[in-house]
């Protein structure tokens, strides 16, 4: 593979694509769909976290002038079956019961009946007119609690999965998963010291700015097209195509410009009941939820308890780690508790350890995914048992991890081999980094903590066109949440060998391009990617049999160099070489227009690592947090668009700060969220943070054409850890919890 | 032969067997051989991820299984 020097394109960082479009406004977000005679939808509410539906009676709110549709989960069909499609992103019976709930409610904000009517006035009036009789019942709310045997039941017929005897009782538990290596008693044996904690961290939010929005229309062949704000349009048309029990091909998906996913935007909440709606209308239904319901009522993250053991040597061996911990799901099965396991442990080269994951239902809006689902909470707690190790023998924590860091060779936790990885590549940076050589602040305290994301490929479709006068149309399903736009620009660039301004990358809709699974798991850059390529390849191809056929010679006689058909060398031919605009010239007489294409099932994408550091401070007197610097470290692959990729790491390190230092969910006794905005929910705000320090080290991944890691989930990983062990240090404190909030803080040192 | 490691969650299928070694050329081939000597665990496996000298698939078909192959079962990776 060539270096990233090689690169003309590959390495530099042009404007991005949909820049000046956002910052005029000219960008179209799913609630700036507007057509004619549109009714507007909205969603009815549990205002209880857990209770027994007995009736839903919407007849009052249909007689009402200017309602044209009312609809409860008995308007829905029953028999929705099956995963999810893509990720792995759970049954879909939960799904479908999740956006319209049917014989119980399981969390406060469920909805139970929608309306469409002419206003929003009117439709919240019908709201008010629909009768709902509910049983309530107790609500459950803590995760361990929820575990025990004598906990009320949200679904009296689930049976925990994954144990090795059926039980006979059912259980809020829906699965386990363990992991286990080597011998952890005899490990623990041959430490000289060991750490063990329990680390609790609250559901926290995505926090996208825009909240979820559709408009649907159903026309009189009962067809259906819905414009929407997703990660994935081509599963949010599998999911309601199964969860109305319509044709694929009766559904058409077209995804708007979004305004941010981080995973929450991977299923579905409002379409399939806007598409229900409209249908029983006859007109378009537009919904859009309020920043309440999206935190009421859409994915958060789990909640999680993580208890951790590890014993080193007093050289910083890691000899055995053990680890237990328990995700809230929320109302359904579905907490990443596989990843959350796998990654725990996966920087260090590790022979024994064992870690026993829960799936925990509770009565909480049922989590999505939110960027390295699973990864921060169980991370989380080792990075701090790791720091407390260090502390304890006298080691830099930097070495402490450098002592102990996986490579290429290294058995992951979950099985395979490491491939290459740039791990070590990492820390060494951190630990030559300007900013960890510089003494920490007077009254500061500095945490370091590492982070880890396997990354996926799936499938994905792309194709290329070329115009007549050789400028380059891509087309893709992959929604642009993080500027994959730009980068697939950049690698059809440097493919083709054209200029970056001769090409441009659009999203298709669902029936113009070819299947795409979501963008997610840090896979749009690495396989979408790979796929123009490929498609790029194609016209390439293309390119030199025209050439061939147009000079008389053999194919294989040309080659393809700097944008242009070239005779290979050794080839006596005097032909002036070939644009892509002098193929399309001739195109008519030697095959027509140039269209390239791809789709695959992507494999190889590469585990991606970081390294955090950061120095904050403490005000002991009302435990205020001021970040003062924070470097971030991560392996990027290779960085396509640089920029980006820096762009990837400052705001996965916002958010991973946000959660450190304050956001979560805030239930009251009967389970209702006492903090249901951004007033009360507090994401950073720029005035909150320092700039972020960036630092991306290019280890190319091999299975890639140029080296792409996707790069945009591990930037969260290692904040949370980083800022609990600079608070560590600034205040003396180990404060086990998140977030670490003034409140929280205070009483952490009070009880010292 | 290749070597063939299951996750705990699959070891009430393969009867507490964590570890097998087969011959088979692709995963297909692999599946079959599972298939017959433990019917019902496609099921199971199809819900899982496997890792194949290292690179983890999602939706493994073809891939090559050689002779000194390591394969992994593994849970299912998703992504936000």
């Amino acid at each position: 593979m060539a270096e990233a020097v090689d690169y003309k394109y590959i390495g530099t960082s042009p404007v991005r694509p949909d820049g000046v479009d956002k910052v005029t406004g000219r960008a179209q977000f799913a609630a700036d769909q507007n057509m004619p005679n549109t009714l507007y939808g909205k969603i009815l509410r549990s205002p209880h976290a857990h209770a027994n539906i007995k009736s839903v009676d919407v007849s009052k709110a249909l007689a009402m002038e200017g309602v044209y549709a009312a609809v409860s989960g008995a308007d829905f069909p029953g028999g929705a079956r099956g995963k999810v499609g893509g990720e792995g992103g759970g049954d879909i019976g939960d799904v479908a019961r999740n956006i319209m709930a049917r014989d119980k409610a399981l969390y406060h904000g469920h909805a139970v009946a929608a309306v469409a009517a002419t206003s929003l006035t009117i439709a919240d009036a019908a709201l008010a007119m629909i009768d709902v009789e509910y049983e309530t019942l107790a609500p459950v709310l803590d995760v361990v609690a929820a575990m025990a045997a004598d906990s009320p039941l949200l679904d009296a017929t689930n049976f925990t999965k994954n144990l090795p005897e059926t039980p006979d009782k059912p259980s809020n538990i829906a699965s386990v998963t363990v992991l286990t290596r080597g011998n952890v008693d005899e490990g623990f044996e041959q430490a000289d010291v060991t750490v063990e904690g329990e680390y609790h961290i609250p559901m926290a939010h995505q926090g996208y700015i825009e909240p979820h929005a559709c408009t649907a229309t159903v026309n009189e062949e009962g067809k259906a097209t819905v414009w929407c704000s997703t990660q994935g349009h081509f599963e949010f048309r599998s999911m309601t195509s199964k969860i109305l029990d319509w044709k694929v091909g009766d559904l058409k998906f077209i995804p708007a410009e979004i305004g941010g996913g981080f995973g929450g935007k991977t299923t579905v909440y409002l379409e399939p009941v806007a598409v229900l709606l409209s249908k029983l209308a006859g007109r378009p239904v537009k919904m859009m939820m309020s920043r309440e319901e999206v935190f009421r009522a859409t994915g958060p993250t789990s909640g999680s308890v993580c208890r951790v053991k590890v014993g080193a040597k007093k050289d910083g061996t890691i000899t055995a780690a053990k680890a237990w911990l328990a995700y809230e799901a929320g109302a359904f099965a579905g907490a990443p508790i596989g990843p959350g396991a796998m990654a725990i442990f996966a920087p260090y080269v590790l022979e024994n350890f064992h870690v026993e994951a829960h799936d925990v239902l509770v009565n909480k809006p049922k989590v999505a995914a939110y960027r390295a689902p699973g990864a921060p909470q169980s991370m989380h707690a080792m990075e701090i048992a790791l720091d407390d190790i260090a502390r304890e023998i006298g080691m830099d924590p930097l070495d402490l991890r450098l002592k102990n860091a996986a490579s290429e060779g290294t058995r992951a936790p979950y099985g395979p081999k490491f491939p290459a990885i740039g791990f070590k590549e990492c820390l060494e940076a951190a630990k030559a980094h300007p900013n960890y050589t510089a003494p920490v602040p007077e009254g500061a305290g500095r945490g370091v903590a590492a982070g880890f994301w396997f990354n996926i490929g799936m499938q994905s479709s792309a194709e290329v066109r070329i115009n007549e006068d050789g400028t380059v149309i891509i087309m893709e399903g992959n929604p642009d949440i993080g500027g994959s736009r730009a980068s697939m620009c950049l690698m059809a660039a440097e493919t083709l060998g054209v200029d970056y301004e001769r090409v441009k990358a659009y999203i298709g809709d669902t029936e113009s391009t070819g299947f795409c699974n979501v963008t997610g798991g840090s896979r749009t850059t690495f396989a979408t990617g790979m796929a123009v390529v490929q498609a790029c390849e194609d016209i390439i191809a293309q390119c030199k049999a025209r050439a061939a056929a147009t000079w008389g010679v053999d194919e294989d006689q040309v080659e393809w160099e700097d944008g242009q058909a070239i005779p290979a060398p050794g080839v006596n031919a005097d032909v002036t070489p070939m644009s892509l605009a002098d193929v399309m010239a001739s195109a008519h007489k030697t095959g027509g227009p140039l269209l390239g294409r791809a789709s695959l099932n992507a494999s190889g994408a590469g585990a991606s690592f970081s390294v955090n550091f950061v120095d904050l401070m403490v005000d002991k007197e009302t435990g205020k947090v001021d970040v003062l610097a924070f470097t971030a470290i991560q392996d990027a692959g290779t960085a396509i668009h640089p920029a980006y990729v820096e762009g990837q790491m400052q705001g996965g390190a916002a958010q991973g700060l946000g959660w450190a230092l304050n956001e979560e969910y805030i239930y009251d006794a009967d389970g209702v969220m006492e903090n249901a905005g951004f007033l009360d929910y507090r994401v950073p705000v720029a005035s909150d943070l320092p700039m972020i320090d960036c630092q991306i080290i290019e280890v190319p991944n091999p299975r890639h054409p140029y080296g792409v890691r996707g790069v945009g989930e591990t930037p969260i990983v290692a904040p949370l850890a980083a800022a609990a062990n600079a608070v560590r240090a600034a205040t003396g404190v180990r404060i086990n919890d998140l977030p670490l909030s003034p409140p929280n803080i205070l009483a952490a040192i009070d009880s010292d | 032969m290749a070597r063939i490691v299951f996750h705990d969650q699959l070891l009430p299928a393969t009867n507490g067997e964590r570890e097998i070694e087969v011959t088979v050329e692709n995963y297909r081939d692999l599946l079959v051989v599972l298939e017959a000597r433990w019917p019902g665990i496609g099921e199971r496996l199809a819900k899982s991820a496997v890792a194949i000298d290292g690179q983890i698939y999602q939706d493994a078909f073809l891939e090559p299984i050689a002779a000194n192959s390591e394969v992994f079962f593994m849970s299912r990776i998703e992504g936000g």
